[in-house]
């Protein structure tokens, strides 16, 4: 039964995620909490692992969420294939009608507005996915606004200098790569709580 | 060939850390300038495609060149074959699982080890640390994004229409409970509609 709900809710994830990695965790979010395949506290967690570690971040969440709602690997291969599924479909249409016509679909105005007016609803999904993860589970104490102050300024503080300072900028973008915030984030926990 | 796609995609998802965009570079510099199977415009295409239908950009772009590269250069013994139609999915699957394994093999083997640690004081206050990075980690992008969801034309054009549609929906999903899903398919019907409406009045000028 759990194995029929993981293929249908990812299968659904694959469909509807337009967008990338961040809105699709919106998305792997409210399925994974609807069901209560796990915590808000182990979501979290898993999307720290899916960002430390190579490859796809929806394949990532995908593959750890399918293996602790069901404690075995074929949760994995289920809810790691039911995602990809729809894509597979989708793509291979589109690539017969890209090989037969050479459509330039860029240029169908239908195509275009649709793909702006998804633009706008992904910043609600993923905006909606951090409010979520705001909760006492995540923010225990004072100590958790300052690192999520920290993480957030050093994230966008390379998008605000503009081009004057080459040297500055890459240092900043160096500085403000995920994995090297989580890591620091993961000692800064360490030496706090610990 | 199949090997060849394979072994190019499993490169590919070991070495980006990051997520699909991280990975779209690297796969221009192996497929489009070392491999040569597709050029330059076709691998834009390629990603205005793979943005365009919905799930990962990465499988989604594996594909497409999985697909691509099978249908022109099937083997010779393919060619008389009455399989010779097979050949093109045969690549994309080759590639599809090149990309995904190294992730699959890597976080499955975390998956298993983690449960088994997580109660573990040290890990534990180490987790307490990372978590409001992480929610930082997805909030940050949100202005670049706003931005270049903006672009070209920045808040014209129903831009402040949408982004309180935007606003709307983060609303609806974080304390109403709606389901991102039916975000997406009004997202989908809105923008056709009003498309719709806008082509109709301009066809009657």
């Amino acid at each position: 039964m759990i194995y029929l709900q993981l293929f249908l809710s990812f299968f659904k994830i694959g469909l509807f995620g337009f967008g990338g990695g961040l809105a699709i965790l919106s998305l792997i979010q409210h399925e994974v909490l609807a069901y209560g395949w796990m915590s808000e506290k182990e979501f979290v967690d898993i999307v720290a692992i899916s960002q430390v570690t190579p490859g796809p971040i929806g394949i990532n969440c995908a593959t750890y969420v399918g293996y602790t709602a069901t404690q075995s690997v074929w949760g994995s291969v289920l809810a790691t294939g039911a995602m990809i599924l729809p894509s597979l479909v989708i793509m291979l249409v589109l690539c017969k009608v890209y090989l037969v016509l050479s459509t330039r679909f860029a240029d169908n105005v239908y195509f275009q507005n649709t793909l702006r007016y998804l633009r706008f609803a992904v910043l609600g999904l993923i905006a909606a996915a951090a409010l979520l993860l705001i909760t006492p589970a995540t923010f225990i104490d004072h100590w958790s606004i300052i690192l999520f102050g920290a993480v957030f300024v050093l994230t966008i503080l390379p998008q605000l200098i503009h081009g004057k300072r080459p040297t500055t900028k890459r240092a900043l973008a160096t500085l403000s790569h995920p994995i090297l915030l989580i890591s620091l984030a993961g000692i800064a926990g360490y030496l706090i709580y610990r | 060939m199949l090997l060849q796609l394979f072994w190019t995609y499993l490169k590919v998802g070991t070495f980006t850390l990051g997520g699909g965009y991280a990975m779209l570079p690297l796969i221009q510099r192996e497929v489009v300038d070392y491999r040569r199977w597709i050029d330059e415009t076709e691998f834009l295409n390629m990603i205005a495609l793979a943005q365009a239908a919905p799930g990962l950009i990465a499988v989604n772009s594996a594909i497409f060149i999985g697909y691509q590269v099978g249908a022109r250069h099937v083997p010779t013994g393919w060619q008389d074959s009455r399989w010779v139609g097979l050949y093109p999915l045969l690549a994309v699957a080759a590639a599809v699982l090149g990309a995904v394994l190294p992730s699959f093999v890597i976080i499955l083997a975390i998956a298993m080890v983690f449960s088994a640690y997580s109660d573990m004081p040290a890990i534990e206050a180490v987790m307490k640390g990372v978590r409001p990075a992480v929610v930082a980690l997805i909030a940050a992008p949100l202005l670049r994004m706003t931005l270049k969801a903006n672009s070209p034309k920045p808040f014209r054009e129903g831009g402040v229409l949408l982004l309180s549609w935007s606003l709307v929906s983060a609303l609806l999903i974080w304390l109403a409970g709606v389901s991102p899903v039916y975000i997406i398919v009004v997202t989908i019907v809105l923008a056709l509609a009003v498309t719709a409406l806008g082509e109709r009045r301009r066809s009657k000028q």
